[in-house]
Parts: structure tokens; C-alpha cells; sequence
């Protein structure tokens, strides 16, 4: 472990994160109607009270001393109230956390465990018809609007056959384990669809690198098996590469989540989304972009962090 | 001596670049189908709201309430609202490729200046640049443009520019990589030595040699562009009904889910069916213009 290495990519993150609080904010602000917006529309609300939630917010200080006192008062973990409930920003945020990370840690999970042996089988049988068949499979994966796999998965397992709830998180007065996976295999499949077909190109080009080295060769000659030389001597190696797509993958799950989740009802973060769109609630829409952006830049530093650990060859300056 | 005209003999014919590109991409089967199946699809697209007896947003009274069956009048049938929803697929089609080709246009350009100006010019404004661009790459997507178009209600050409400046960060360090090996060739120093300006150097000299994975990327941003828009349109964000666009056509066939699943069907499939073929596309047009040795 570098720690030289991992303290400097930290400290890069910081000018990072300046950069997107500053471009979320500049939204917030140049927005028509501004954070109040919701208020305004309010009959309810008269014009002087009005002036008085602006004031009590800071709201009629100059944009820069507004942006300083956002800033502060994000890092000491006071993220505002949200609009539409009332309640802090961040207690409702961690509230919905739960259901985001179990969805996406079992899409993950189904990512991969579909797709390493797919890649393996794809690399191993370079050129033949499984594998055109396979990269053909992984081109569709791409192309396959997440929301509409998830209205033909609603459509034939919920309407047509029966089998699984549509949506939701788990029946009223149920919640049995069994109830529960019912409720996530659906949402789990479609915000896996992306991933699994991402990654099983990553291994299979990571593979196909691997399996033209000196060492695989000398594994054979020694007179391992294909599987055994694949599983124990290629595997590890082939994996590497894999790494990297990580970070950019924490992107396309939390855009995944945001469809997944509204599509299927499911109470996380992404939907919490949907839902203060609907409400204009801009406290929770800011501190929902900030957490989604640190994520990002926290999974890239991790991505990068690891690679470099991983693979010895690699020394970033 | 023989031995020399014999290997001459062996070498291919000098070929245009080109002619090279092209007949490489002719073997490309699967991109050669997938270029034919859009070049149909524009033709169809663009002429069938003139043969179709019904306008885009024309109700028959007669058929309100409830998504109606396919029938001989009305092939893929009609929605809630009278609506005949081939005439929409069709006209929606429109919309939503001309939200892609434009949108992945804009970001092809700014890309592409990005870029040009951070491989060119290297150092301070190399930097400033690059970070901005990994500003953008680490903001959520989707997120970001339903914010913008959610606070912003932004016209339909205001959102295609949207799209347009979300999506150009790959292309940006794409095009920043060629920048940075190209400027060191003997070419464009011997451009700068007859007095080339910048300028000059980027866009007269340097460009062309980078137009092959400028290409490739400008395609692969139409399937993004298309992407992006059509998420934005079924979550109700995107571009609004009447006007039809493949999104917000699944958008408002979802709640008929159970009564009426022919209307969800089509709209997804044509999704599919185009960003995969602009993939496909994609994918043979790098094995034409970039070929591995």
C-alpha cells in the first residue's frame, strides 16, 4: 500500500469537490423562482413571511456569502430541512440508504457472479460462436433501456404469470425473507443488466491478455488442465483490468437506481429523488447531488487505489 | 534482385485511405446490417407522418377512455385518448432521432474543442480543463439533467443542448490523447515552421488525423443521446406530451401495463433496436478507421 499515493489522490479530490458545489449551487441559484419557489406558490405564505424565511435563510445575502455559508454548513453536516417534510436533510437521506444499498449490493452481486464466467467462457473460446454469441448478448445488455426491461419483467412475471410482486419493497404485514426477495429480484435483475454486460467485456479482454503470457504457457507445459490454468493462473490476473471499470459503474448504478427504483417502487434514495423533483425540494435535491458526486469521486479514488495495488507494474507518479 | 521484385509484387496496391476504410467496413456484416436498418428507418420515419391518415396528436372521440386493440385501421392500435399510436411511434421516432443526432453533434463539438485546446496547448489550460471535465464525469448523469430539466423547464431545442453538454467528457479526453501524440509529429512542425498558427495547426492539421475516433465517439453519442432522452421523457421530465417521443410514449403506456401491454411494447423495441444498431455501427467503423495490427 502507497499510502503517499492515496493521501495525494485525496487531497486532488478537494478542488474536485469545490468544482461540483460549485456548479450544483450555481443551478440551484440561476434556477427561475430560486429555492423558494415552493413557498411562493403558496397562497398561504404571505409576502412578508416570505421575507422572513429568506432572511432566516441567508437567502437575501450575495450569491459568493450564500455559496461560503452552503459550503460550511455542508461540511459540518448540516444539510437543511428538507421542504417537503420538514425533517433534516440528512436523517431522510440515511433513512432511505438502506433499501438503496441492498438493491444495489444484490445487483452487484448478480453482476458478478454472471458476469466472470461469462468472460471466461467468452475469452477461452475466443473466436467461436458462444463467444460472438456472448459479445452480441453484451452489445443488446447496452443498448436495452433499463426502464423498459423492467415494464416487460413487471409485464410478464407480475400480470401475465403471477409469480412476483410488482413493485415495492415488501407486502404489508409480511416481510418474511421470502417476501422480501420476491419484492427484489426484479429491481436487482434490471439495475444488474448494465453491469454484467460491462464487465463480462472487461474480463474477457483482460482474458484474452492474460492468456497470451509466457507464464500461462508455462503452466501448460507443465501439464495443468485448461480450467486449472484458467482458474488458478489467469484469473487473478484477468481481473485487474476489471478494477477500473468500477468507478465508472457507480455512475451508471446510481442512474440506474433513480429509474429502477421509480419503476418499481422501491423506497431508496433514487426514488427519494423522483419524489423531491416532483415536491421542488431543493435542500434535498442539493444534498442528494452532493452524495451521489462524493460517491463518484470516492469510488474512482478507490478504483484507482486498488489497481495500483493490485498490479505492481503500475507507479503513478 | 528477384527476390526484391517478388516482394514488391506481394505488397498490396497503394489505396486511399478512404477506399481502405471503406472496404473494411463492408466486411463488417453485423455494422453493414445495422447502417441499412437506419438508413430504413430515417427513410420511414421521415415520410411516414405523410402517409398516415392520422396526425400525430388527432383524437377519433369515438375511441376515449381506454388504450384500444389493434385493428385494420389502426395497426399497433390506439391510446387513452383516440390517439393512433403507429402515427405517434412513427412521428416519435423523429423526435427522438433528431434529439440524438443533435445532441450527440453538440457534444461532439465540445468535445472536440476541449479537447483540441487541453491536448494543443498542454499546461495550465490543459489542467483547468481536465478538471472541469472530471467535475462533470462526477456529477450523476441522469440526476444532473433531470435537475436542470426540472428547475429550468427548458424548450425542446434548450434540452437537446442539455443532453448535448452532458455527455461530451469521453469524447473531450479522446480527442485531448490524439492532441497530445499528434502535436509532436514531424507534420505539424514543419506546418509551424512555415508560420501556422494555432489555430491553423489544430483544426487545418492536427483535426483530420483524429477524425477516424472522433467518428467512432460522434456515433456512439447518438446511442447515448438517445438514451438519455428517452430516460428524461419516461420519468416525465423530457420532452412533452402531445409530443411524441419514444420515452414519453412508454411514460404514458405504463399505468395501461396490465390492460393494454401492446402499447409498451413497440416504443422500447424501437429504442432498442436503434441504439443497438448505432452501437453496432460504432463498433465496425473503429474496426475501419482505427485497425489493430
Amino acid at each position: 500500500m502507497n499510502f503517499g499515493y492515496i493521501l495525494r489522490r485525496l487531497l486532488g479530490a478537494i478542488p474536485l469537490l469545490l468544482g461540483i458545489s460549485l456548479i450544483l449551487f450555481a443551478i440551484v441559484h440561476l434556477a427561475p423562482g430560486g429555492p423558494l419557489d415552493m413557498y411562493a406558490e403558496n397562497p398561504a405564505v404571505s409576502k412578508e413571511a416570505l421575507q422572513q424565511i429568506a432572511v432566516a435563510y441567508g437567502l437575501d445575502k450575495p450569491a459568493p456569502v450564500q455559496y461560503v455559508m452552503w459550503l460550511k454548513s455542508m461540511l459540518v453536516g448540516d444539510w437543511g430541512y428538507s421542504i417537503r417534510t420538514g425533517r433534516p436533510v440528512l436523517t431522510e437521506i440515511v433513512l432511505r440508504l438502506g433499501p438503496t444499498l441492498e438493491l444495489g449490493g444484490l445487483a452487484l452481486l448478480i453482476s458478478l457472479l454472471l458476469a466472470v464466467p461469462l468472460g471466461i467462457i467468452s475469452a477461452a473460446r475466443r473466436g467461436s460462436k458462444l463467444d460472438s454469441g456472448l459479445t452480441m448478448l453484451s452489445f443488446a445488455g447496452i443498448s436495452t433501456p433499463v426502464f423498459w426491461l423492467a415494464l416487460l419483467l413487471q409485464l410478464l412475471f407480475s400480470v401475465q404469470l403471477g409469480w412476483l410482486p410488482s413493485a415495492g419493497y415488501k407486502s404489508i404485514g409480511d416481510g418474511s425473507f421470502l417476501d422480501r426477495l420476491a419484492h427484489i429480484i426484479m429491481p436487482a435483475t434490471v439495475l444488474s443488466l448494465a453491469t454484467i454486460a460491462s464487465w463480462s467485456r472487461f474480463i474477457r479482454s483482460g482474458m484474452i491478455d492474460v492468456l497470451n503470457q509466457d507464464y500461462i504457457r508455462t503452466a501448460y507445459a507443465k501439464g495443468r488442465s485448461e480450467r486449472g490454468v484458467i482458474i488458478l493462473h489467469a484469473l487473478r490476473n484477468a481481473m485487474i483490468p476489471a478494477v477500473t471499470v468500477i468507478a465508472v459503474d457507480f455512475a451508471t448504478v446510481i442512474s440506474g437506481a433513480v429509474i429502477t427504483e421509480t419503476v418499481f417502487a422501491w423506497p431508496g434514495i433514487g426514488r427519494l429523488f423522483m419524489e423531491s423533483m416532483d415536491g421542488r425540494d431543493y435542500p434535498m435535491l442539493m444534498g442528494l447531488m452532493m452524495m451521489g458526486s462524493v460517491g463518484i469521486v470516492v469510488a474512482n479514488i478507490i478504483a484507482d487505489v486498488t489497481y495500483a495495488a493490485l498490479d505492481p507494474r503500475i507507479r503513478y507518479g | 534482385m528477384v527476390d526484391a521484385t517478388m516482394q514488391l509484387a506481394h505488397l498490396a496496391p497503394p489505396q486511399s485511405y478512404s477506399r481502405r476504410v471503406v472496404r473494411r467496413f463492408l466486411k463488417h456484416r453485423l455494422a453493414v446490417a445495422s447502417l441499412a436498418f437506419l438508413l430504413l428507418m430515417t427513410i420511414v420515419i421521415v415520410i411516414g407522418p405523410f402517409l398516415s391518415p392520422y396526425s400525430f396528436d388527432g383524437q377519433d372521440f369515438t375511441l376515449i377512455g381506454s388504450p384500444g386493440p389493434m385493428t385494420a385501421e389502426h395497426w399497433l392500435g390506439t391510446d387513452e385518448l383516440g390517439r393512433d399510436v403507429m402515427t405517434r411511434l412513427i412521428y416519435g421516432g423523429r423526435v427522438s432521432l433528431a434529439v440524438g443526432l443533435a445532441g450527440a453533434i453538440i457534444a461532439t463539438i465540445a468535445g472536440t474543442l476541449v479537447g483540441a485546446l487541453s491536448g494543443f496547448y498542454r499546461g495550465l489550460s490543459d489542467m483547468l480543463l481536465m478538471r472541469f471535465t472530471d467535475v462533470m464525469l462526477s456529477i450523476p448523469t441522469l440526476p444532473l439533467v433531470l435537475l436542470l430539466s426540472g428547475l429550468f423547464r427548458p424548450n425542446p431545442p434548450l434540452l437537446v443542448a442539455i443532453v448535448g453538454m452532458l455527455i461530451w467528457m469521453g469524447t473531450a479526453r479522446l480527442v485531448r490523447s490524439q492532441f497530445l501524440a499528434l502535436r509532436e509529429r514531424e507534420f505539424v512542425e514543419a506546418a509551424r515552421a512555415l508560420g501556422a498558427g494555432g489555430a491553423r495547426l489544430m483544426f487545418r492539421h492536427i483535426l483530420p488525423n483524429a477524425i477516424g475516433p472522433i467518428t467512432v465517439a460522434a456515433t456512439l453519442a447518438v446511442g447515448s443521446a438517445i438514451m438519455l432522452e428517452s430516460a428524461l421523457s419516461f420519468l416525465g421530465f423530457g420532452i412533452q406530451p402531445p409530443v411524441p417521443t419514444w420515452g414519453n410514449l412508454l411514460n404514458s403506456a405504463s399505468p395501461w401495463l396490465s390492460v393494454a401491454p401492446w402499447l409498451a411494447i413497440p416504443p422500447g423495441l424501437l429504442i432498442l433496436c436503434t441504439v443497438l444498431a448505432v452501437n453496432f455501427l460504432g463498433d465496425g467503423l473503429r474496426d475501419a478507421m482505427e485497425p489493430k495490427e
